[in-house]
């Protein structure tokens, strides 16, 4: 599973970053979480808002920090 | 890296709470609608979201519509486009306000008058109790 979190580096992105972590470890999945942090490779996912998370390709969700049960919810619709 | 950046993201002042979804329509208070969108964006009040995307069921236009807050809708006229798009996607508005019901007629003169659109800034700003 590819899992990336955007996010240029400030607060909100860290706590996305940290949430998924805790969600893939809790799963107990074997995936690479990967940041990216170039705005424009930010951009090509036409993201409105960051921090984002892109499942496999896929853009789940941006602009804020879901929730843990949301996050769990989005890793598991990819599995 | 730093912690409050200038790009598009959602810290700072947590405006990305606050999304405003503009009808947008093809008439004079459908863009006076969309203007106080722009014009609260601007001033980070809130956060001007694609009504478009919700529209067009995006999955994760919608997914990061529900999360929010607030969710402020502004139609120009009772037809209600942007309130059926996003309750037709399960997006609950919080902040509700119809162009034509604070006394301004529609019609299709798309030359806007600032004052128009002070208005419903005005009205939305103190739906959020922001001033
Ligand atoms: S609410 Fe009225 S002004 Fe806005 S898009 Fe619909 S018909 Fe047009």
């Amino acid at each position: 599973m590819d899992i990336k979190v955007l996010g240029p580096g400030c607060k909100k992105c860290k706590e996305l970053e940290k949430a998924v972590h805790k969600a893939v470890d809790e799963i107990g999945l074997d995936a690479a979480v990967e940041k990216v942090e170039d705005m424009d490779k930010i951009t090509g996912y036409n993201v409105l808002m960051t921090p984002g998370l892109v499942i496999n390709g896929k853009v789940k969700v941006f602009g804020r920090v879901p929730k843990h049960k949301d996050i769990i919810r989005y890793i598991k619709e990819e599995m | 890296m730093a912690e409050s950046c200038t790009c598009s993201c959602s810290c700072g002042r947590d405006a990305s709470e606050i999304l405003i979804f503009p009808c947008s329509g093809a008439s004079n208070v459908g863009q006076i609608a969309n203007q106080a969108g722009v014009e609260l964006t601007k001033a980070v009040v809130g956060k001007m979201f694609c009504l478009a995307g919700i529209g067009a069921h995006v999955g994760s236009f919608v997914e990061s519509a529900k999360g929010a807050k607030r969710i402020v809708a502004i139609d120009g006229c009772p037809v209600q486009c942007a309130k059926k798009t996003l309750e037709h996607a399960g997006v609950t508005i919080t902040d509700y306000v119809v162009v034509t019901e604070e006394g301004i007629d529609k019609n299709r003169n798309l030359n806007l008058a600032a004052e128009d659109v002070n208005k419903i800034c005005t009205k939305i700003r103190a739906s959020l109790g922001i001033s």
